[in-house]
């Protein structure tokens, strides 16, 4: 079992409650998909695997422990092995991209090693690998604050691949990305976790990518898990009963409306149907 | 994984060489000020050194809370306080009595006259002015008094010179064009607007004179600071580790009073 | 016209509160100006005014003699030395204490997960540390220190450590919970070490504001080193007392003014290294 929640409730210290009983298991090599309206509670949710918060209430089991009954060590090496993409890359805008790639290992490397990269890095081929993976080789010596919203998130993303985790959790993580890079994004995510056969936990804002590459959807409303499908069951009346209280056109990657009428799940499945994002 | 090209290893150094000499500048500096200074740091660690210091240590405790010393602390205290306010006060007047001319109000010359006297008055360090108050008053918390005085009032000068110069003019300017002589409309019409900063100012630098009025009496100008000097020049040390002990008491006490004093005024009113 | 106008009191309802404040002052100050000894006639008793007089006479011309000079100037230089030195080391003490204080880097408190009591309790303890560092005036630390290790300028240095690294301290700490925290907090989420978390995380943020408040108290330590010569930690401070001491009012006005050429040297480099930083 990759990670295990158990009725997982969270209580923010404003007695705003962002989870109630959520329970969610995920085997080794699975992908899934988060969706659901803003403030649903999506990224709560992620934190609470990401053992950045702890839940109030019920039990977490990721990577077969429960992390907040380790040690310290224990709980630190534990954090190494999970890696999170978030929506708003934490990088010091002074940094140069090929640092903040290398920032991905520093629960893994020795200190020493991590200290003398500060100078001089240790390993330039493999962040400039991983940056090129996401079409950024080019910016591998420049500074963060030099790169656009699109680039830097795509910088966090190659920090995580840089970090080769064993659970790939990422937070909307192609928000700031237009329809080819976003696809081009999650691909990469996708290809890395079935690669190495690792977990991938995404929340998305936007349906048509959770849809095309995941097989596993998860929708999230006020707190509670109200559905979690295969992506083929993933219908037109359950998507707009989860968006129900905002506008009447789910929220798509470049606003084009949705088309899930009554297919098949043959030709749902068949990327064919949907036409390939032009490469810029 | 392909080899890293050499163009790549040469842009990869992390700090750039003007980083790189701007810090081997400053530890150039500091190696210097140390050896010019021949101290020899690692001679403080030895065991020798390190039982000497317990050893000094140790014969400051435990500290005299006999009465009768208590009894010359809480005089020591009240008469650092004093000092610091009567000091306090004192600039407070003479900075506004300053600050008229050092803002411009009476000619461009007193201005340059003025500002002038006011950074000198607060150049000079509180002790020294202190030693030298000493010199004109004699020994005795009259002369830290002074000595305060002096210091603060170009300190506060120029910040309420400042906040003349800030005011806006139009209420004193409407006053005077129905017929109030200057001198009034300043009374009636600046003055009440900038009283809340003036007051603030003098409430800070009174906070901060305190800490500088119990240091005043190392060079005999009263309060606990004279009475530390004398303790320690007789070797008395467990009297001295009292009056140490007062006076990060005094400061500690201060320091709390005016945190909830300004809690209180940024709590919303009503 | 309402009923009770003609009943209103005519007299100011302030009268009564600021009479009593006055009072009140009064009461307070008259005290207050007795423990002070506030006797401004003491200015002008004839011995006082003799000594001051003729103190103050000396001051000009103040003595240019070339051995005075030489002497002045090598004190100065000692000043600055031990300013430099002082703050050196004092950076050196501040640096892992204001990393410990700092709730930014702190690992417990994510989740929150294990230790965290124990966390809270070493952070209470360097805070108090830090406060019973700065607590004490340096001048006293300077007197302490030179019965220690007697007189000369290694007293006057350590006591500037000792001050302004508590100084230091608190405020390194301020500085990395303040500006965005995020980039650290995320390393340390991903199992990095606090150093690390620092360096990657923190650093590169508030480099700059870290060195330009270590230089502005760089300038603070060159005024303090001047204070405590006055209890003989050598200096520009020990050569004032020394003049003064003998009545030398041309010596001391000599001093006096390299001191306050020495404050705006001190001045102006310190604005110029901040404004490069910036």
């Amino acid at each position: 079992m990759s990670f295990e929640l158990a009725r997982i409730g969270v209580i923010h210290a404003n007695g705003q409650r962002a989870l109630r009983a959520v329970t969610l298991a995920a085997g080794r090599g699975e992908r899934l998909a988060i969706i659901g309206p803003s403030g649903a509670g999506k990224s709560t949710l992620l934190r609470v695997l990401g053992t950045s918060m702890r839940p109030t209430e019920g039990r977490v089991s990721v990577l077969e422990s429960n992390p907040w009954q380790l040690s310290g060590a224990g709980l630190k090496r534990l954090r190494s092995r999970i890696g999170v993409v978030h929506q708003a890359p934490p990088i010091p805008p002074r940094q140069r991209a090929i640092t903040a790639v290398i920032a991905g290992r520093l629960g893994q490397w020795p200190w020493w090693k991590s200290a003398l990269s500060l100078l001089y890095p240790a390993d330039i081929a493999g962040p400039r690998e991983q940056l090129a993976r996401l079409d950024l080789a080019d910016r591998l010596f420049e500074r963060c604050d030099q790169l656009s919203g699109g680039q830097l998130q795509r910088v966090g993303v190659a920090r995580v691949l840089y970090q080769r985790p064993d659970l790939l959790l990422a937070d909307e993580p192609v928000s700031a990305m237009d329809p080819a890079l976003a696809d081009l994004t999650v691909s990469q995510l996708h290809s890395e976790a079935a690669a190495r056969g690792v977990t991938l936990v995404a929340s998305l804002h936007v349906v048509d990518i959770a849809l095309r590459w995941f097989p596993r959807i998860i929708g999230l409303k006020a707190g509670e898990i109200v559905f979690d499908l295969p992506a083929a069951r993933v219908s037109d009346s359950v998507l707009r009963d989860l968006y129900a209280s905002e506008t009447g056109t789910l929220p798509t990657q470049d606003n084009q409306p949705l088309d899930i009428g009554p297919a098949a799940p043959a030709e749902r499945h068949a990327l064919k149907i949907i036409p390939p994002p032009r490469v810029i | 994984m392909s080899a890293t090209t050499l163009a790549e290893r040469r842009g990869a150094l992390g700090i750039c060489v003007y980083c790189w000499g701007a810090i081997a500048c400053l530890l150039a500096v500091v190696w210097a000020s140390f050896a010019y200074l021949a101290l020899d740091v690692s001679r403080l660690f030895t065991r020798e050194s390190a039982g000497y210091m317990l050893d000094f240590i140790a014969r400051f405790f435990p500290p005299d809370l006999s009465a009768a010393f208590l009894r010359r602390i809480a005089q020591g205290t009240l008469e650092t306080l004093a000092i610091s306010a009567v000091g306090t006060l004192l600039a407070a007047l003479a900075g506004l009595l300053l600050a008229l001319p050092a803002s411009g109000r009476l000619g461009p010359v007193f201005k340059a006259v003025t500002r002038f006297a006011l950074n000198f008055l607060r150049s000079v360090p509180e002790l020294v002015w202190a030693a030298l108050m000493v010199l004109a008053a004699g020994l005795g918390p009259f002369a830290g008094t002074l000595a305060l005085a002096l210091h603060t009032s170009g300190v506060l000068g120029r910040l309420f010179a400042e906040s003349l110069e800030n005011a806006p003019p139009e209420p004193a300017r409407a006053l005077v064009e129905s017929g109030a002589a200057p001198a009034l409309a300043f009374v009636y019409a600046t003055l009440p607007l900038i009283t809340p900063q003036l007051i603030a100012y003098s409430l800070y630098r009174w906070e901060m004179n305190i800490r500088m009025a119990t240091v005043l009496g190392f060079v005999g100008a009263g309060g606990l600071g004279q009475m530390l000097y004398y303790e320690l020049s007789l070797l008395h040390e467990p009297q001295a580790c009292t009056v140490i002990i007062a006076m990060l008491a005094l400061v500690v006490v201060v320091d709390a009073v005016s945190a909830w004093v300004r809690r209180r005024q940024m709590r919303p009113a009503g | 016209m309402p009923p009770d106008a003609t009943q209103q009191s005519l007299r100011d309802p302030d009268a009564l509160a600021r009479a009593t404040w006055a009072l009140a002052a009064v009461v307070v100050l008259w005290p207050l100006l007795l423990v002070a000894e506030f006797r401004p006639a003491d200015l002008f008793d004839t011995r006082n005014l003799k000594v001051m007089g003729g103190f103050l006479g000396q001051f000009f011309p103040p003595n240019l003699n070339g051995e005075f000079l030489g002497l002045a100037l090598r004190a100065t230089v000692e000043t600055l030395a031990m300013a430099t030195a002082g703050i050196a080391l004092a950076a050196l003490l501040a640096a892992p204490l204001g990393l410990a204080l700092s709730h930014s880097l702190s690992i417990s408190r994510i989740g929150p997960g294990p230790g965290r009591a124990r966390g809270e309790a070493l952070r209470a303890l360097t805070r108090l540390l830090l406060l019973a560092l700065r607590g004490i005036p340096e001048i006293v630390w300077a007197l302490l220190l030179v019965r220690a290790f007697g007189l000369g300028p290694a007293a006057g240095v350590l006591a500037i450590a000792v001050t302004y690294g508590g100084m230091l301290g608190k405020v390194y700490s301020e500085i990395l919970e303040s500006g965005d925290t995020r980039p650290a907090r995320v390393l340390l989420e991903s199992g990095s070490g606090r150093l690390m978390a620092f360096f990657y995380g923190l650093l590169p943020g508030s480099a700059q504001e870290l060195a330009s408040y270590t230089v502005y108290r760089w300038e603070c330590a060159v005024r303090a080193s001047v204070i405590m010569g006055f209890v003989g930690a050598g200096g520009l401070g020990q050569l004032m007392d020394q003049s003064m001491k003998m009545l030398n009012g041309g010596e001391v006005s000599t001093i006096l003014i390299i001191f306050l050429l020495l404050v705006l040297l001190a001045d102006a480099i310190s604005g110029a290294v901040r404004r490069a930083l910036a």
